[in-house]
């Protein structure tokens, strides 16, 4: 049983179907990062696709921003329970990334500068649910929210959304990111509220 | 499935004009580390719930801990938790959380600790963890960046290790706005120079943890990795 606490009413925001369990609503675009900011030069970005028999697919800046390009307007959850809705962004669809790699892999590991990394399984990449993300309401994606690129995958919590990233390593088996190691859900769908190892 | 406690306020303190510190009591407590964090949860007479995260302001004690909230404006939870929440009453916590943002006692490397405004509640944990462990060593530093002397946090904390004069823990006011008195340090915002101390230079291996806004952990921890820090020794938390 819930306990009471005397007074308390809240604000009853509207909360519909778009509104995950446990999560509040934000106008602000908060950030959250283990470490520092990393300063990614454009010409010495680069993203690559490493299969489970160590294949190699490489683009540079240019290159990616020559692949086919993607307008996607989202919500984001993040697992500190706050949601943001109506996100707009630009970027390249992992379907257009993934399709000339051949692969059994069933999960991915993305990695990034400054060694962050995070695990997901690979279907959830696929089928216009996933992006490698440069731009954000028009503008060139900002520093402190994973510029130049990020992954964006909306449909689990933020944390798997990883920042300046520059590969997915693709595997046979689950290996555990930065925050799964350290306790976060595998999976995280903020839906069933998979916040922690518990849940 | 998830680990809901019930919490009890036993009483609360002023830190500032309008931020509170909850003493409070968990039933089945189970511990934590300095720097982690709780889920709190509350509960309205309609079965209307909202949950927040606070840091942990003071190491593990039992079943006590201590929350420090710094009401929003317009805020759905803090304004009550600082204010009306009725000392005898009750909320829920889940933790503790968070596994990254911590000290561990016992480990040798110096601590720098950086705090913009109430980034100071879990660093504020971590000092009081130190000053337990008593000696000379990791030696610690808190540097606190914050608006004037009003806004001080955990006044008799800092008070109590500037009077004690003890190399091995320092702390140094960073005022933006206004400063006492006498303050040495000019009044604005953070520097290299605030951070380049002897003791916590790069080639002492210190870890640093960096905590508050968004703007000021961007620019502190980049003042930081420009000094020559490792960035995977820089560890941040941000809000806001």
């Amino acid at each position: 049983m819930a306990t009471l606490t005397p007074g308390f009413h809240g604000h009853r925001r509207t909360r519909g179907d778009r509104l995950p369990p446990g999560q509040f609503r934000t106008e602000d675009f908060p950030v959250l990062s283990a470490g520092p900011t990393p300063d990614i030069p454009l010409d010495r970005w680069e993203f690559t696709l490493t299969t489970e028999s160590g294949e190699q697919h490489r683009w540079n800046w240019e290159q990616f921003q020559a692949l086919p390009q993607q307008d996607v307007t989202t919500d984001l959850h993040c697992v500190t329970r706050w949601s943001k809705f109506d996100t707009r962004w630009r970027g390249v669809s992992l379907d257009t990334l993934l399709a000339d790699v051949t692969t059994d892999a069933r999960y991915a590991l993305a990695e990034c500068y400054g060694d962050y990394t995070t695990n997901l399984p690979l279907d959830d990449l696929r089928g216009g649910r996933a992006w490698i993300a440069h731009t954000y309401d028009g503008a060139p994606l900002a520093a402190e929210h994973g510029g130049p690129a990020r992954l964006l995958v909306p449909h689990l919590y933020f944390w798997k959304s990883a920042k300046w990233i520059t590969g997915l390593t693709l595997g046979r088996t689950d290996r555990r990111g930065f925050w799964e190691q350290l306790g976060y859900h595998d999976y995280g769908d903020p839906w069933r509220e998979q916040r922690t190892w518990t849940d | 499935m998830t680990d809901w406690r019930r919490a009890e306020l036993r009483a609360r303190t002023p830190e500032s004009a309008t931020a509170r510190t909850l003493y409070l009591t968990v039933d089945g407590w189970p511990g934590h580390l300095p720097g982690q964090h709780v889920d709190v949860r509350l509960t309205a007479d309609d079965g209307y719930q909202a949950v927040r995260s606070y840091s942990l302001s003071a190491p593990a004690d039992g079943d006590r801990i201590e929350l420090s909230v710094q009401p929003a404006p317009h805020g759905e939870v803090s304004p009550y938790l600082a204010d009306d929440f009725p000392t005898g009453a009750a909320i829920e916590v889940k933790g503790p959380l968070g596994g990254w943002f911590v000290w561990k006692p016992g480990r040798p490397d110096p601590v720098l600790l950086v705090a913009g405004g109430s980034g100071v509640a879990p660093l504020a944990a971590m000092l009081r963890a130190r000053l337990d462990l008593g000696g000379d060593v990791p030696p610690f530093h808190l540097a606190y960046s914050l608006r004037d002397p009003g806004q001080r946090w955990f006044g008799p904390l800092l008070d109590g290790i500037a009077e004690a004069e003890d190399p091995a823990v320092t702390v140094a006011c960073l005022y933006t706005r206004a400063a006492p008195p006498g303050h040495p340090r000019p009044v604005g915002r953070i520097t290299a120079a605030d951070l380049d101390l002897p003791g916590f230079r790069p080639a002492d291996g210190p870890l640093a943890f960096v905590c508050g806004p968004t703007a000021f952990v961007e620019r502190a921890a980049n003042l930081l990795v420009h000094l020559g820090h490792r960035p995977d020794r820089v560890r941040t938390e941000r809000f806001g």
